[in-house]
Protein backbone atom coordinates (compact mmCIF):
# COMPACT_ATOMS: atom_id res chain seq x y z
CA UNK A 1 0.00 0.00 0.00
CA UNK A 2 0.97 3.54 -0.91
CA UNK A 3 2.51 5.33 2.25
CA UNK A 4 1.71 9.06 2.70
CA UNK A 5 1.61 11.85 5.02
CA UNK A 6 -0.87 12.92 7.96
CA UNK A 7 -1.01 16.32 9.11
CA UNK A 8 -2.47 16.15 12.24
CA UNK A 9 -2.64 20.09 13.38
CA UNK A 10 -2.03 22.46 13.73
CA UNK A 11 -5.99 22.48 14.50
CA UNK A 12 -6.75 19.11 15.45
CA UNK A 13 -8.32 17.84 18.73
CA UNK A 14 -5.62 15.77 19.58
CA UNK A 15 -3.00 18.64 19.67
CA UNK A 16 -3.84 20.63 22.39
CA UNK A 17 -2.00 23.69 21.40
CA UNK A 18 -0.88 24.38 18.56
CA UNK A 19 2.06 22.24 16.84
CA UNK A 20 1.73 20.10 13.75
CA UNK A 21 2.49 16.34 14.32
CA UNK A 22 3.26 15.28 11.42
CA UNK A 23 3.09 11.48 10.54
CA UNK A 24 3.81 8.97 7.95
CA UNK A 25 1.47 6.22 7.59
CA UNK A 26 1.39 2.76 5.63
CA UNK A 27 -1.99 2.21 5.76
CA UNK A 28 -2.63 2.63 9.10
CA UNK A 29 1.08 2.20 10.98
CA UNK A 30 3.06 4.68 11.54
CA UNK A 31 6.27 4.45 9.90
CA UNK A 32 7.78 7.95 10.87
CA UNK A 33 6.70 11.15 12.02
CA UNK A 34 7.99 14.31 12.71
CA UNK A 35 6.44 17.15 15.50
CA UNK A 36 6.38 21.27 14.34
CA UNK A 37 6.69 23.73 16.52
CA UNK A 38 7.08 27.24 16.32
CA UNK A 39 3.16 28.14 15.73
CA UNK A 40 2.90 29.98 19.42
CA UNK A 41 7.02 31.86 19.39
CA UNK A 42 6.83 35.38 20.69
CA UNK A 43 10.68 35.62 21.36
CA UNK A 44 10.43 35.30 24.92
CA UNK A 45 13.70 34.92 25.52
CA UNK A 46 14.81 38.06 23.52
CA UNK A 47 12.18 40.54 25.18
CA UNK A 48 13.42 39.79 28.96
CA UNK A 49 16.72 41.71 27.33
CA UNK A 50 14.96 44.86 27.50
CA UNK A 51 13.26 44.25 30.58
CA UNK A 52 14.01 45.16 34.25
CA UNK A 53 14.29 41.88 36.12
CA UNK A 54 10.95 42.12 38.27
CA UNK A 55 9.24 42.33 35.35
CA UNK A 56 10.38 39.65 33.80
CA UNK A 57 8.03 37.76 36.91
CA UNK A 58 4.62 38.02 35.41
CA UNK A 59 6.40 37.24 31.89
CA UNK A 60 7.48 34.05 33.22
CA UNK A 61 3.47 33.00 33.93
CA UNK A 62 3.12 33.23 30.79
CA UNK A 63 5.57 30.54 30.07
CA UNK A 64 2.87 28.11 30.98
CA UNK A 65 -0.31 29.55 31.99
CA UNK A 66 -1.38 25.80 32.94
CA UNK A 67 1.67 25.55 35.73
CA UNK A 68 2.68 29.43 35.94
CA UNK A 69 3.69 29.29 39.50
CA UNK A 70 6.44 26.76 38.99
CA UNK A 71 7.59 29.02 35.81
CA UNK A 72 7.80 32.45 37.75
CA UNK A 73 9.22 30.19 40.84
CA UNK A 74 12.23 28.63 38.67
CA UNK A 75 12.80 32.68 37.57
CA UNK A 76 13.02 33.85 40.55
CA UNK A 77 15.44 30.94 41.93
CA UNK A 78 17.30 31.69 38.81
CA UNK A 79 18.10 35.12 39.70
CA UNK A 80 18.72 34.17 43.09
CA UNK A 81 21.32 32.01 42.08
CA UNK A 82 22.76 35.13 39.83
CA UNK A 83 22.48 37.69 42.78
CA UNK A 84 24.00 35.38 45.14
CA UNK A 85 20.11 36.02 47.25
CA UNK A 86 19.38 33.99 50.78
CA UNK A 87 15.26 33.15 51.00
CA UNK A 88 13.88 33.56 54.59
CA UNK A 89 12.84 29.41 55.55
CA UNK A 90 9.08 30.89 55.80
CA UNK A 91 9.55 32.08 52.12
CA UNK A 92 10.80 28.32 51.08
CA UNK A 93 8.10 26.44 53.24
CA UNK A 94 5.34 28.71 51.42
CA UNK A 95 6.87 28.28 47.31
CA UNK A 96 6.86 24.43 48.25
CA UNK A 97 2.86 24.22 49.26
CA UNK A 98 2.15 26.43 46.24
CA UNK A 99 4.55 24.40 43.98
CA UNK A 100 3.16 21.11 45.20
CA UNK A 101 -0.72 23.11 44.68
CA UNK A 102 0.41 23.58 40.73
CA UNK A 103 1.91 20.40 40.28
CA UNK A 104 -1.55 19.05 41.48
CA UNK A 105 -3.87 21.63 39.48
CA UNK A 106 -1.41 21.09 36.19
CA UNK A 107 -1.81 17.51 36.43
CA UNK A 108 -5.56 17.69 36.92
CA UNK A 109 -5.76 19.75 33.68
CA UNK A 110 -3.94 16.79 31.78
CA UNK A 111 -6.49 14.45 33.32
CA UNK A 112 -9.16 16.11 31.83
CA UNK A 113 -7.00 16.50 28.68
CA UNK A 114 -6.84 12.89 28.68
CA UNK A 115 -10.40 12.19 29.49
CA UNK A 116 -11.93 13.91 26.50
CA UNK A 117 -8.83 12.60 24.28
CA UNK A 118 -9.85 9.10 25.13
CA UNK A 119 -13.93 10.01 25.03
CA UNK A 120 -14.57 9.93 28.49
CA UNK A 121 -15.87 13.02 29.32
CA UNK A 122 -16.89 12.25 32.80
CA UNK A 123 -12.82 11.83 32.87
CA UNK A 124 -12.80 15.44 31.85
CA UNK A 125 -15.95 17.04 33.96
CA UNK A 126 -14.51 15.48 37.39
CA UNK A 127 -10.58 16.24 37.48
CA UNK A 128 -11.59 19.94 36.56
CA UNK A 129 -14.42 20.06 39.02
CA UNK A 130 -11.59 19.39 41.89
CA UNK A 131 -9.29 21.56 40.14
CA UNK A 132 -11.58 24.91 40.54
CA UNK A 133 -10.75 24.05 44.76
CA UNK A 134 -6.94 24.37 43.86
CA UNK A 135 -7.70 27.37 42.39
CA UNK A 136 -9.77 29.20 44.67
CA UNK A 137 -6.75 28.65 46.90
CA UNK A 138 -4.37 29.99 44.95
CA UNK A 139 -6.70 32.77 44.38
CA UNK A 140 -7.15 33.34 48.15
CA UNK A 141 -3.52 33.44 48.33
CA UNK A 142 -2.87 35.84 45.60
CA UNK A 143 -5.72 37.04 43.75
CA UNK A 144 -5.17 35.21 40.42
CA UNK A 145 -6.70 31.83 39.05
CA UNK A 146 -3.86 30.77 36.60
CA UNK A 147 -1.23 33.54 35.97
CA UNK A 148 -0.36 34.03 39.55
CA UNK A 149 2.39 36.70 39.71
CA UNK A 150 3.07 35.54 43.21
CA UNK A 151 7.19 34.14 43.82
CA UNK A 152 9.38 37.40 44.53
CA UNK A 153 13.54 37.89 43.73
CA UNK A 154 14.18 36.32 47.52
CA UNK A 155 10.85 35.17 48.77
CA UNK A 156 7.26 35.26 48.06
CA UNK A 157 4.88 38.57 47.84
CA UNK A 158 2.62 38.22 50.84
CA UNK A 159 2.60 35.92 53.52
CA UNK A 160 -0.78 33.18 53.76
CA UNK A 161 -4.40 34.52 54.22
CA UNK A 162 -6.46 33.89 57.01
CA UNK A 163 -6.84 30.22 57.72
CA UNK A 164 -4.87 29.04 54.97
CA UNK A 165 -3.76 25.73 56.96
CA UNK A 166 -7.33 24.73 57.40
CA UNK A 167 -8.30 25.53 53.87
CA UNK A 168 -5.52 23.68 52.70
CA UNK A 169 -6.20 20.56 55.09
CA UNK A 170 -10.06 20.53 53.82
CA UNK A 171 -9.11 20.59 50.29
CA UNK A 172 -6.57 17.85 50.21
CA UNK A 173 -8.97 15.94 52.63
CA UNK A 174 -11.50 16.07 49.78
CA UNK A 175 -9.18 16.00 46.78
CA UNK A 176 -7.75 12.19 48.28
CA UNK A 177 -10.79 11.13 48.32
CA UNK A 178 -11.73 12.24 44.81
CA UNK A 179 -8.73 10.95 43.52
CA UNK A 180 -9.79 7.46 43.96
CA UNK A 181 -12.59 8.09 42.25
CA UNK A 182 -10.63 9.01 39.11
CA UNK A 183 -8.40 5.82 39.32
CA UNK A 184 -11.48 3.71 39.30
CA UNK A 185 -12.92 5.68 36.46
CA UNK A 186 -9.84 5.03 34.72
CA UNK A 187 -8.19 2.05 35.97
CA UNK A 188 -11.22 -0.11 35.94
CA UNK A 189 -12.24 0.99 32.36
CA UNK A 190 -11.44 -1.37 29.99
CA UNK A 191 -11.54 1.01 26.98
CA UNK A 192 -9.35 2.90 28.58
CA UNK A 193 -6.69 0.38 30.18
CA UNK A 194 -6.73 -1.07 25.91
CA UNK A 195 -6.24 2.44 24.77
CA UNK A 196 -3.59 3.55 27.06
CA UNK A 197 -1.31 -0.18 27.99
CA UNK A 198 1.50 -0.96 25.32
CA UNK A 199 1.34 1.91 23.76
CA UNK A 200 3.47 4.35 22.96
CA UNK A 201 6.61 2.30 24.80
CA UNK A 202 10.16 4.63 25.44
CA UNK A 203 12.96 2.33 26.69
CA UNK A 204 14.63 3.44 29.68
CA UNK A 205 18.26 3.79 27.46
CA UNK A 206 16.58 5.81 25.00
CA UNK A 207 14.56 8.08 27.37
CA UNK A 208 17.35 9.52 29.03
CA UNK A 209 19.18 9.52 26.05
CA UNK A 210 16.70 11.83 24.27
CA UNK A 211 16.46 14.29 27.38
CA UNK A 212 12.86 13.20 28.53
CA UNK A 213 12.55 13.99 32.20
CA UNK A 214 10.22 14.51 34.89
CA UNK A 215 6.69 12.11 35.23
CA UNK A 216 7.49 10.56 31.38
CA UNK A 217 10.94 9.61 32.36
CA UNK A 218 9.94 8.12 35.61
CA UNK A 219 7.47 6.29 33.62
CA UNK A 220 10.12 4.75 31.40
CA UNK A 221 11.72 3.45 35.09
CA UNK A 222 14.29 5.96 35.80
CA UNK A 223 14.91 6.94 39.35
CA UNK A 224 15.47 10.57 39.13
CA UNK A 225 13.54 13.59 40.53
CA UNK A 226 15.25 16.59 41.04
CA UNK A 227 12.86 17.71 44.19
CA UNK A 228 15.37 14.73 45.35
CA UNK A 229 18.23 14.59 43.82
CA UNK A 230 19.33 18.25 43.75
CA UNK A 231 16.76 19.51 46.40
CA UNK A 232 15.71 22.83 46.13
CA UNK A 233 13.26 24.93 48.64
CA UNK A 234 12.51 22.90 51.33
CA UNK A 235 12.06 19.16 49.56
CA UNK A 236 15.14 17.89 51.22
CA UNK A 237 13.11 18.79 55.00
CA UNK A 238 9.79 16.70 54.16
CA UNK A 239 9.44 12.86 53.90
CA UNK A 240 7.97 11.62 50.57
CA UNK A 241 8.66 9.34 47.89
CA UNK A 242 9.43 9.47 43.96
CA UNK A 243 7.18 7.50 42.00
CA UNK A 244 8.40 5.07 39.19
CA UNK A 245 6.80 2.84 37.00
CA UNK A 246 8.60 0.24 35.14
CA UNK A 247 6.21 -0.58 32.16
CA UNK A 248 7.80 2.45 29.68
CA UNK A 249 4.30 2.72 27.96
CA UNK A 250 1.67 5.29 28.25
CA UNK A 251 0.10 4.09 31.29
CA UNK A 252 2.81 4.20 33.42
CA UNK A 253 3.31 7.77 32.13
CA UNK A 254 -0.69 8.00 33.39
CA UNK A 255 0.45 5.91 36.97
CA UNK A 256 3.36 7.86 37.78
CA UNK A 257 1.14 11.67 37.66
CA UNK A 258 -2.08 10.18 39.49
CA UNK A 259 0.99 8.63 42.42
CA UNK A 260 2.54 12.17 42.23
CA UNK A 261 -0.70 14.06 43.12
CA UNK A 262 -0.95 11.91 46.01
CA UNK A 263 2.43 12.61 47.28
CA UNK A 264 1.84 16.24 46.74
CA UNK A 265 -1.15 16.25 48.82
CA UNK A 266 1.62 14.25 51.40
CA UNK A 267 4.11 17.24 50.70
CA UNK A 268 1.61 20.04 51.00
CA UNK A 269 0.22 18.34 54.63
CA UNK A 270 4.13 18.30 55.83
CA UNK A 271 5.49 22.13 54.76
CA UNK A 272 1.83 23.25 56.47
CA UNK A 273 3.20 21.10 60.05
CA UNK A 274 6.18 22.29 59.69
CA UNK A 275 6.09 25.94 58.28
CA UNK A 276 6.82 28.39 61.23
CA UNK A 277 6.12 32.42 61.50
CA UNK A 278 8.78 34.74 59.74
CA UNK A 279 10.01 36.62 57.22
CA UNK A 280 8.63 35.99 53.80
CA UNK A 281 10.81 38.37 52.02
CA UNK A 282 14.02 39.81 51.52
CA UNK A 283 15.32 42.98 49.18
CA UNK A 284 17.65 41.78 46.43
CA UNK A 285 20.02 43.84 44.68
CA UNK A 286 18.83 45.74 41.94
CA UNK A 287 21.54 44.71 39.74
CA UNK A 288 23.26 41.94 38.44
CA UNK A 289 27.77 42.20 37.68
CA UNK A 290 27.85 42.04 33.91
CA UNK A 291 29.51 38.53 32.33
CA UNK A 292 28.25 36.93 35.67
CA UNK A 293 25.81 33.63 35.38
CA UNK A 294 23.24 31.73 37.28
CA UNK A 295 21.27 28.97 36.36
CA UNK A 296 18.53 26.92 38.31
CA UNK A 297 16.85 23.97 37.03
CA UNK A 298 13.37 22.40 38.96
CA UNK A 299 10.87 19.32 38.17
CA UNK A 300 8.12 21.53 36.72
CA UNK A 301 5.01 19.28 36.36
CA UNK A 302 5.90 18.04 32.92
CA UNK A 303 9.79 17.67 33.77
CA UNK A 304 13.04 19.49 33.86
CA UNK A 305 12.27 23.14 33.38
CA UNK A 306 15.59 25.03 33.89
CA UNK A 307 17.01 28.90 33.24
CA UNK A 308 20.48 30.28 32.72
CA UNK A 309 20.89 34.34 32.95
CA UNK A 310 23.96 36.07 32.48
CA UNK A 311 24.50 39.70 34.08
CA UNK A 312 24.79 42.77 32.58
CA UNK A 313 26.17 45.28 34.47
CA UNK A 314 22.72 46.90 35.06
CA UNK A 315 19.06 46.24 36.28
CA UNK A 316 18.46 43.70 32.98
CA UNK A 317 19.36 40.54 32.02
CA UNK A 318 22.09 40.13 29.25
CA UNK A 319 20.40 36.72 28.16
CA UNK A 320 18.13 34.29 29.29
CA UNK A 321 17.83 31.21 28.18
CA UNK A 322 14.96 28.95 28.95
CA UNK A 323 14.70 25.21 28.82
CA UNK A 324 11.35 23.58 28.81
CA UNK A 325 10.96 20.78 29.57
CA UNK A 326 8.25 19.59 26.43
CA UNK A 327 9.98 21.32 24.19
CA UNK A 328 12.64 17.98 24.32
CA UNK A 329 10.29 15.43 24.85
CA UNK A 330 8.18 16.42 21.85
CA UNK A 331 11.51 15.86 19.82
CA UNK A 332 11.62 12.32 21.59
CA UNK A 333 8.08 12.03 20.25
CA UNK A 334 8.61 9.57 17.11
CA UNK A 335 10.28 7.58 19.17
CA UNK A 336 7.05 6.32 20.81
CA UNK A 337 4.97 6.76 18.06
CA UNK A 338 6.61 4.86 15.11
CA UNK A 339 5.18 1.59 14.79
CA UNK A 340 1.64 1.73 16.43
CA UNK A 341 -1.26 2.73 14.78
CA UNK A 342 -2.78 6.28 13.53
CA UNK A 343 -5.40 6.04 16.35
CA UNK A 344 -2.86 5.37 19.13
CA UNK A 345 -1.79 8.80 18.51
CA UNK A 346 -3.92 10.90 20.90
CA UNK A 347 -3.73 8.27 23.93
CA UNK A 348 0.37 8.59 23.51
CA UNK A 349 0.73 12.55 23.10
CA UNK A 350 -2.01 12.73 25.60
CA UNK A 351 -0.03 10.60 28.33
CA UNK A 352 2.89 12.86 27.37
CA UNK A 353 1.26 16.17 28.96
CA UNK A 354 1.91 18.93 25.68
CA UNK A 355 2.00 22.44 26.63
CA UNK A 356 3.03 24.53 23.95
CA UNK A 357 3.37 27.92 25.98
CA UNK A 358 6.55 26.51 27.07
CA UNK A 359 7.46 24.31 24.09
CA UNK A 360 7.63 27.69 21.82
CA UNK A 361 8.37 30.34 24.40
CA UNK B 1 20.43 3.55 47.95
CA UNK B 2 20.25 1.73 45.11
CA UNK B 3 18.06 3.60 42.10
CA UNK B 4 16.23 1.61 39.08
CA UNK B 5 17.38 2.57 35.74
CA UNK B 6 20.44 4.19 36.79
CA UNK B 7 24.54 3.05 37.19
CA UNK B 8 25.70 3.40 41.39
CA UNK B 9 27.32 6.36 40.60
CA UNK B 10 28.10 8.44 43.74
CA UNK B 11 31.22 10.69 42.24
CA UNK B 12 30.87 14.30 43.85
CA UNK B 13 31.79 17.11 41.87
CA UNK B 14 35.10 17.81 42.90
CA UNK B 15 36.03 14.27 42.26
CA UNK B 16 34.49 14.76 38.47
CA UNK B 17 36.48 17.53 38.22
CA UNK B 18 39.78 15.61 39.06
CA UNK B 19 39.54 12.91 36.67
CA UNK B 20 38.50 15.46 33.72
CA UNK B 21 40.96 17.72 34.42
CA UNK B 22 43.45 14.91 34.25
CA UNK B 23 42.39 13.24 31.17
CA UNK B 24 42.24 16.57 29.41
CA UNK B 25 44.75 18.81 31.03
CA UNK B 26 45.58 21.46 28.07
CA UNK B 27 41.78 21.97 26.96
CA UNK B 28 39.41 22.01 29.77
CA UNK B 29 39.70 24.24 32.79
CA UNK B 30 37.47 24.11 36.07
CA UNK B 31 36.54 26.70 37.03
CA UNK B 32 34.57 25.89 39.91
CA UNK B 33 33.63 22.41 41.40
CA UNK B 34 31.19 21.60 44.82
CA UNK B 35 29.51 18.93 45.54
CA UNK B 36 26.24 18.58 42.93
CA UNK B 37 27.89 21.43 40.42
CA UNK B 38 30.75 21.54 37.53
CA UNK B 39 31.97 24.70 35.77
CA UNK B 40 34.70 24.86 33.42
CA UNK B 41 35.66 26.20 30.35
CA UNK B 42 36.21 24.30 27.22
CA UNK B 43 38.24 24.05 23.61
CA UNK B 44 36.41 23.84 21.15
CA UNK B 45 38.21 20.91 19.63
CA UNK B 46 38.47 19.07 22.59
CA UNK B 47 34.50 18.97 22.98
CA UNK B 48 33.60 16.01 21.45
CA UNK B 49 36.56 14.08 23.16
CA UNK B 50 34.96 15.24 26.74
CA UNK B 51 31.68 14.75 25.99
CA UNK B 52 31.87 11.29 24.58
CA UNK B 53 34.44 10.84 27.69
CA UNK B 54 31.92 12.22 29.84
CA UNK B 55 28.83 10.06 28.50
CA UNK B 56 30.76 6.79 28.36
CA UNK B 57 32.78 6.72 31.80
CA UNK B 58 31.34 9.18 34.00
CA UNK B 59 28.03 8.50 33.69
CA UNK B 60 26.65 11.49 32.10
CA UNK B 61 23.34 10.71 30.38
CA UNK B 62 21.55 13.74 30.19
CA UNK B 63 21.77 17.00 28.07
CA UNK B 64 19.80 19.77 30.15
CA UNK B 65 20.30 22.40 28.12
CA UNK B 66 22.29 23.73 24.73
CA UNK B 67 22.46 27.42 24.25
CA UNK B 68 24.01 30.16 22.83
CA UNK B 69 25.67 33.65 23.95
CA UNK B 70 26.23 36.45 21.63
CA UNK B 71 29.30 38.66 23.07
CA UNK B 72 28.87 41.60 20.47
CA UNK B 73 31.75 43.69 21.93
CA UNK B 74 33.94 40.91 22.99
CA UNK B 75 33.36 39.50 18.69
CA UNK B 76 32.37 35.70 20.22
CA UNK B 77 30.04 33.76 20.07
CA UNK B 78 29.46 31.13 23.19
CA UNK B 79 27.84 27.59 23.61
CA UNK B 80 26.80 26.94 27.10
CA UNK B 81 26.47 23.08 27.70
CA UNK B 82 24.56 22.06 31.16
CA UNK B 83 25.28 18.46 31.11
CA UNK B 84 23.51 15.89 34.41
CA UNK B 85 24.46 12.99 35.50
CA UNK B 86 21.43 11.29 36.40
CA UNK B 87 23.90 8.50 38.50
CA UNK B 88 26.50 11.27 40.36
CA UNK B 89 23.51 14.02 40.81
CA UNK B 90 25.95 16.67 39.36
CA UNK B 91 25.21 18.73 36.41
CA UNK B 92 28.14 20.41 34.49
CA UNK B 93 28.31 23.55 32.74
CA UNK B 94 30.67 23.44 29.82
CA UNK B 95 31.22 27.15 28.35
CA UNK B 96 32.90 26.82 24.79
CA UNK B 97 34.12 30.12 23.02
CA UNK B 98 33.68 30.36 19.17
CA UNK B 99 35.02 33.24 16.70
CA UNK B 100 31.85 35.98 16.22
CA UNK B 101 32.78 35.49 12.30
CA UNK B 102 32.67 31.90 11.73
CA UNK B 103 31.09 30.24 14.66
CA UNK B 104 31.25 26.37 14.01
CA UNK B 105 31.09 23.81 16.90
CA UNK B 106 31.05 20.31 16.60
CA UNK B 107 27.47 19.04 17.39
CA UNK B 108 26.91 16.20 20.24
CA UNK B 109 23.75 15.02 19.21
CA UNK B 110 25.23 11.61 17.38
CA UNK B 111 25.92 10.97 21.76
CA UNK B 112 22.92 12.30 23.32
CA UNK B 113 19.66 12.51 21.37
CA UNK B 114 18.16 15.27 23.35
CA UNK B 115 20.70 18.01 22.40
CA UNK B 116 19.39 17.85 19.03
CA UNK B 117 16.57 20.32 19.52
CA UNK B 118 18.43 22.61 21.21
CA UNK B 119 21.18 22.77 18.91
CA UNK B 120 19.03 23.08 16.09
CA UNK B 121 17.11 26.06 17.94
CA UNK B 122 20.69 27.59 18.77
CA UNK B 123 21.42 27.25 15.16
CA UNK B 124 17.95 28.98 14.21
CA UNK B 125 18.25 31.86 16.75
CA UNK B 126 22.07 33.01 17.05
CA UNK B 127 23.56 31.03 13.43
CA UNK B 128 25.68 28.69 15.05
CA UNK B 129 26.71 25.79 12.84
CA UNK B 130 26.48 22.41 14.60
CA UNK B 131 29.16 20.20 12.36
CA UNK B 132 27.76 16.81 11.87
CA UNK B 133 24.07 17.83 13.15
CA UNK B 134 21.50 15.70 11.28
CA UNK B 135 18.92 18.00 10.57
CA UNK B 136 20.05 21.91 11.05
CA UNK B 137 16.63 23.79 9.71
CA UNK B 138 14.54 26.49 10.96
CA UNK B 139 12.61 25.29 14.09
CA UNK B 140 11.12 27.79 15.95
CA UNK B 141 11.19 30.51 13.03
CA UNK B 142 9.38 30.41 9.88
CA UNK B 143 11.34 28.38 6.91
CA UNK B 144 13.12 30.36 4.91
CA UNK B 145 13.87 33.39 7.36
CA UNK B 146 16.92 35.19 6.49
CA UNK B 147 18.23 36.75 9.76
CA UNK B 148 19.41 35.20 13.44
CA UNK B 149 17.09 37.19 15.72
CA UNK B 150 18.51 36.77 18.81
CA UNK B 151 21.99 38.23 17.52
CA UNK B 152 22.90 41.42 19.62
CA UNK B 153 23.17 43.04 16.42
CA UNK B 154 19.25 42.06 15.24
CA UNK B 155 17.45 44.95 15.53
CA UNK B 156 13.94 43.97 17.13
CA UNK B 157 10.89 45.26 16.46
CA UNK B 158 11.72 45.90 12.82
CA UNK B 159 10.10 44.17 9.98
CA UNK B 160 12.09 41.43 8.61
Amino acid sequence: MAEMWLNMGPQHPMTHGLWNLRVKVDGETMTEAEPVIGYLHRGWEKITESRKYPQIIPMADRLCYGASMSWSHLYCLTIEDLMEVEVPDRAKWIRTIVLEAQRIGSHLMWLAALGTDLGSYTVFLYPVRERELFLDLMQNLCGARMTYNYPRIGGVRNDVPANFERDFTRVLNHFEKRLSDYEALCDQSTIFRMRMEDVGYLSAEKAKNLGVTGPNLRGSGVDYDVRRDDPYEMYDQVDWKVCVEKTCDAYARYRVKMDEMRESCNIIRQCIKKMKPGAIRVKPPRTAPKGKTGWAHVEDPRGEGFMYVIGNGDDRPYRLKVRSPIFVTVSAAPEMLVGYKVADVPAIMGSVDMCLGETDR
Amino acid sequence: MERIGLAPGGKTGEVLAQEIVQRFPQDVTVTKATHNRLYAKVDKAALVGLCTYMRDSLDFEHVTSVGGVDWLEEKKMQVVYHITSYANKVTAELVVDLPRDTPEVDSITFLWGGANWHERETWDMFGIVFVGHPKLERLLNPDGTEVFPFRKDFVSGRRV
